[in-house]
């Protein structure tokens, strides 16, 4: 189980609150996260990723284990500790502009 | 008793507000989608519950949300914009070539006769259609890929296309206008399209007779006449009599012919409505008071409505979709300001006072009237 945190606007607009658990298979990376929100919140689509080249939008960060993520590839495998639900994928919305 | 919805977009969020046909009093619903900025939001004149509205946010993209109940509650539909094709380049604003970048959906334009059927206009300038109410969008390309579109350069706000005028006597005839590209028509749904501008005179332009780069920033129509157009140019209010295929200036004594929002009374065609601004450096109304010029012979003779309105201090701008006539006998006029102010009029202009004073910016005014 992948536990996934999203921002406040992200929170509301999903409809959920708290933590979002999602099922990936056999390896969480980026995109296998992000897949997996996106099937399960199809209200989310384009709104982490541009839905054309699916890069992550500018001003959002991927952080987890107390490391920032957002420049990694979207392929490689997230840290264990992520992998195993011990620690949250967090999605957040970079602090610029007003 | 027949009464009015005020649908709001803000750079903080949407408000609907409703009134009856006295529109003295008023309830206020909102902010939905708090914190974001909402460009627009249009009900369809088919099915009058159904709205739509333009959901962007610098972080996190763009959304079109649909309601149909009314604006009591919300599903986002969808946001996927692509481009038809190779996109290409038009021109940056140094010169340079840039390649076509959707950013946001500035305007929605329903079908008066389908609710289904709604228009986007967007920047990077170009527009979509969904057929399914929203659910899936496709672009009309024929409109980028005018010969002139390599060349159009974005106005300050960006290549945004802001305004989508739909013929109610012809489905097949629309405008749109592009900030700085100008005025374009279509004769077949959108399959082609050519410019419009002729006559239009840019100070910066040094070809009298340029095709395009015009900084259209809204143009109107009554549809009781829809040959008719009335144009707020970045500088000169115009005017056209033959569908956009020539224009004449009407600024008249207008003290500034600066602004950005122009409309059309209601059930009088040559009664026209604009909100002088100082300047395109300034961009508040001039000496601190906020006035609505109102022309009841199709421009060059303008009178100031002021009763109602700030006539000191005032230093807010009123942005080129925040202007709105409902339909009821006596024409009510609608706008909102950079400063959170939704004023209204119940008597064509003649007197005004403030639905609502401290929303964030207004972005975009609409009403519609109800039965």
């Amino acid at each position: 189980m992948i536990r996934v945190q999203l921002p406040a606007h992200l929170r509301t607009l999903g409809r959920v609150e708290g933590e979002v658990q999602l099922h990936v298979g056999d390896t969480a990376t980026q995109r296998t996260v992000l897949d997996a929100l996106e099937a399960s919140y199809p209200m989310l689509r384009g709104t982490i990723r541009d839905q054309l080249t699916m890069r992550r939008r500018p001003f959002v960060r991927f952080f987890a284990c107390q490391q920032d993520l957002s420049h990694e590839a979207p392929d490689n495998p997230l840290p264990d500790e992520v992998a195993r639900g011990t620690e949250p994928f967090l999605v957040v919305g970079a602090m610029a502009g007003g | 008793m027949s009464g009015v919805r005020v649908l709001v977009g803000t750079r903080k969020g949407a408000f609907v507000l409703t009134a009856d046909g006295k529109r003295k009093d008023w309830n206020v619903s909102g902010p939905h989608f708090a914190g974001w900025e909402i460009y627009h939001v249009k009900a369809s004149p088919a099915e009058p519950n159904r709205l739509f509205a333009s959901q962007t946010s610098g972080w996190f993209g763009q959304l079109i949300q649909r309601s149909d109940d009314g604006g009591k509650t919300w599903e986002p539909v969808g946001n996927k914009f692509a481009y038809d094709g190779i996109a290409g380049t038009h021109q940056w604003y140094d010169g340079t070539p840039h390649p076509w970048e959707f950013a946001r959906v500035w305007h929605l334009e329903p079908s008066p006769t389908d609710p289904d059927t709604v228009w986007a206009g967007v920047e990077d300038a170009a527009l979509f259609r969904s057929k399914d109410g929203g659910q899936t969008w496709h672009e009309l390309s024929a409109l980028r890929e005018h010969k002139t579109g390599a060349g159009w350069q974005p106005g300050a706000g960006g290549l945004c296309l802001h305004t989508i005028l739909l013929d109610p006597r012809d489905s097949e005839r629309m405008f749109i206008a592009i900030s700085a590209a100008g005025a374009f028509r279509s004769d077949d749904g959108g399959q082609s399209w050519r410019a419009v501008n002729r006559g239009l005179k840019s100070e910066g332009i040094p070809d009298p007779d340029a095709e395009v780069g015009h900084c259209v920033h809204r143009i109107a129509m009554h549809p009781s006449r829809p040959d008719v157009l009335f144009m707020q140019k970045h500088w000169d209010v115009m005017r056209s009599d033959d569908a956009g295929e020539s224009w004449r200036e009407v600024s008249g004594n207008l003290p500034t012919d600066f602004g950005f929002p122009i409309d059309v009374h209601a059930h009088e065609p040559e009664t026209i409505y604009v909100v002088p601004i100082k300047s395109d450096s300034e961009h508040f109304p001039p000496d601190g008071k906020l006035r609505v010029y109102r022309s009841r012979t199709g421009g060059d003779q303008w009178e100031a409505l002021t009763n109602g309105l700030p006539q000191q201090n005032c230093y807010v701008n009123v942005l080129r979709d925040a202007m709105a006539v409902d339909s009821l006998d006596s024409c009510g006029v609608y706008f909102g300001t950079t400063g959170g102010q939704v004023y209204a009029s119940a008597d064509s202009g003649d007197s005004w006072a403030p639905i609502v004073r401290d929303l964030p910016a207004v972005l975009s005014v609409e009403v519609q009237t109800l039965p």
